[in-house]
């Protein structure tokens, strides 16, 4: 088990590697960069730019740098905003970001796997149909069609939700964007509950211990749903990547101050090193949480042993 | 020798008949999902939508209807308003006077094409690797083996963000108004489960008797690989292209959302929306249009791709 999650964890390494070898050759295949303005700069300006970012040598040791930088956690200046580094903009953003996704996370869970649990038990009948066609319906929404539904119903017509979060502090802001985030993994995790729990259901264990007379309340809580959760964890590593990635669209929507806001707003400003900090960061949390689903996976389930 | 023709060519008719029935059993369990017929009949009026659109379209998408945003101070115009009926805008227009309907009737065309064209580049690349690391192993299926790995690594919208970013202002980044770009960034994120489909059927059916059969009775290699396995894969590969086209048309009207991919004066479903939503608390017209139409789209093609796996392999059903 040990040597499993050391394997797993040495893993990450190269796949980093890889991911931020392709990013930084799309991103110095780009053209434009921190000289790039409005105004066409004079070309002497531009060569002093770009010297003082170090933009005027080799690609090769350009890349040499930026990695060097970013083991010592130094993400390098931000092109759009000069006063400030990729590292205040990720320390601003993350907070919140991992704010907004703990809520959507939480949202999943609780609303997912009772969901989940409610469809298999009515198997069949209308509890069923309507919590399948709740989670195709989440499944095929995007999260930005749902914000848009969000906000028309509730703070356009009815005015219960502001449309916009950039004053992350008051809760009532919140709401909204969680929901929309929320949206598609909550289906998901009904999905798979609702598939674990009739799976469970033809159990031989289940059988005995309904012929051993325990009332079939007893016997959901104590033996199908213990049971029937184990393989809904594997859905939730994809799921907490889903709203790593996915959180950007959101935060852009209701302008929620988080690193996917700033993602977006790099993307449309030309800001290099920022787009190649936050897909970093984002390509470290897929991986990271991948990795912490199936090792949580081997120890809730003793029967799974990794060699 | 000419005895031995006659009976391989019979042999070929009775394989061919039954092949035939396979397919008419799928379609018939096919049309018994009341769920997949509902998403046929949405796909296929789509389609319909996107090849005669253009003609069926009352404006053409990029006109600005100057008089009409006049008359209406210069703001967008309502859908059914009484403006909207003098004017002919039945679904409204946006700020500058450009009829919405007409321009969702464009967005079926791109979201449409984005269906066809990525999953062609999906089937162009992935067949023929899945095709070769299933059959000759070794070193190929490695290759795959790792390109795979790193895909699946790297979060597919990053990737395709990435190439759109990169290459958005070359020649090729601008052909057919950016849509190009769009339909190879996703495509080339994608064909990586469709290779490793044909891998696995390949590595699964060259182990079969009539491959052995097909060898004895001296069939080049070539030949076993096209004539025999891959119409024995074609089946899950149908259902795997279905169900990746709700995928290629979110990326796309993701991408549209943020504001790259498709360029103007075209406009997606998702750059409808991007250009929408800072009229959203007096025009939600312009945003909840285009946000219909995406979830229509998606829910058909995901309704249909569901009951095309159910259909093409029984033995799955209800395990999903």
């Amino acid at each position: 088990m040990a040597s499993f999650v050391t394997r797993r964890i040495l893993w990450i390494i190269p796949v980093l590697f890889v991911v931020s070898l392709i990013t930084f050759t799309l991103m110095s295949l780009t053209p434009g960069g921190p000289w790039a303005r409005e105004k066409e700069l004079p070309p002497q300006v531009v060569k002093q730019i770009q010297a003082k970012y170090g933009l005027d040598k080799p690609v090769h040791e350009q890349y040499i740098t930026w990695v060097t930088n970013f083991i010592q956690g130094d993400l390098g200046p931000s092109y759009r905003y000069t006063n400030r580094s990729v590292n205040d903009i990720i320390e601003d953003g993350l907070p919140t970001t991992i704010h907004l996704g703990l809520m959507a996370f939480s949202l999943a869970v609780l609303i997912g796997i009772p969901l989940g649990i409610f469809a298999a038990l009515g198997h069949n009948k209308l509890p069923d149909y309507l919590a399948t066609g709740i989670s195709v319906i989440g499944i095929s929404t995007p999260s930005f069609v749902l914000a848009i539904v969000l906000v028309v119903t509730f703070s356009v017509a009815l005015g219960w939700f502001p449309a916009t979060s950039n004053r992350w502090g008051d809760w009532n802001t919140w709401v909204l964007p969680t929901i929309a985030l929320a949206g598609y993994p909550i289906a998901q995790v009904a999905r798979y509950t609702r598939a674990a729990m009739l799976e469970v259901t033809r159990k031989d264990y289940v059988r005995t211990a309904h012929s051993k007379g325990i009332r079939s309340r007893a016997v959901v809580v104590r033996h199908m749903i213990r049971n029937a959760l184990i393989p809904v964890v594997t859905i939730l590593g994809p799921i907490l990547a889903f709203l790593v990635t996915g959180s950007f669209i959101i935060e852009n929507f209701f302008g929620v101050p988080g690193i996917g806001d700033a993602y977006v707003t790099a993307i449309g400003g030309r800001d290099y090193t920022v787009i190649m900090a936050t897909t970093m960061l984002y390509a470290f949390s897929v991986a990271f949480f991948n990795l912490a689903v199936d090792v949580g996976y081997a120890y809730i389930d003793p029967r799974i042993r990794y060699s | 020798m000419a005895a031995d023709a006659r009976t391989l060519s019979g042999a070929d008719k009775v394989v061919a008949r039954r092949s035939a029935g396979v397919w008419r059993d799928a379609f018939g369990r096919l049309r018994k999902n009341r769920l997949a017929m509902v998403g046929l009949v949405i796909v296929i009026a789509l389609f319909a939508l996107a090849v005669i659109g253009p003609t069926l379209a009352p404006w053409q998408y990029q006109v600005q209807d100057q008089d009409a945003i006049i008359e209406n101070g210069f703001r967008p115009v309502k859908p059914f308003s009484d403006i909207a009926v003098q004017s002919g805008h039945f679904l409204g227009t946006d700020e500058l006077g450009r009829d919405l309907f007409s321009r969702l009737l464009d967005g079926a065309q791109i979201s449409m094409s984005v269906a066809i064209v990525v999953q062609l580049v999906v089937l162009t690349i992935g067949v023929p690797m899945g095709a070769f690391a299933g059959w000759f192993g070794g070193r190929i299926d490695n290759l795959l083996m790792r390109i795979t790995d790193i895909t699946y690594a790297f979060p597919d919208l990053l990737l395709i963000i990435l190439l759109s970013i990169a290459f958005r202002e070359t020649v090729f980044g601008r052909a057919f108004s950016g849509l190009l770009l769009v339909f190879v960034a996703i495509g080339l994120t994608s064909w990586v489960t469709v290779a490793r489909l044909v891998r696995g059927q390949l590595l699964s059916l060259k182990e079969m008797e009539f491959v052995e059969a097909a060898r004895a009775i001296g069939v080049r290699d070539r030949s076993i690989v096209t004539k025999h396995l891959l119409p024995n894969s074609v089946g899950p590969v149908i259902v795997a292209i279905t169900l990746g086209v709700p995928g290629a048309i979110l990326a796309e009207a993701t991408l549209a959302y943020i504001g790259i991919g498709v360029q103007a004066p075209r406009a997606s479903w998702g750059s409808l929306i991007n250009e929408g939503v800072r009229w959203i608390r007096s025009d939600t017209h312009l945003v909840l249009f285009p946000a219909i139409a995406i979830a229509t789209a998606l829910l058909a093609f995901t309704f249909l791709g569901d009951g095309l796996r159910d259909a093409l392999d029984p033995k799955l059903k209800g395990k999903q």
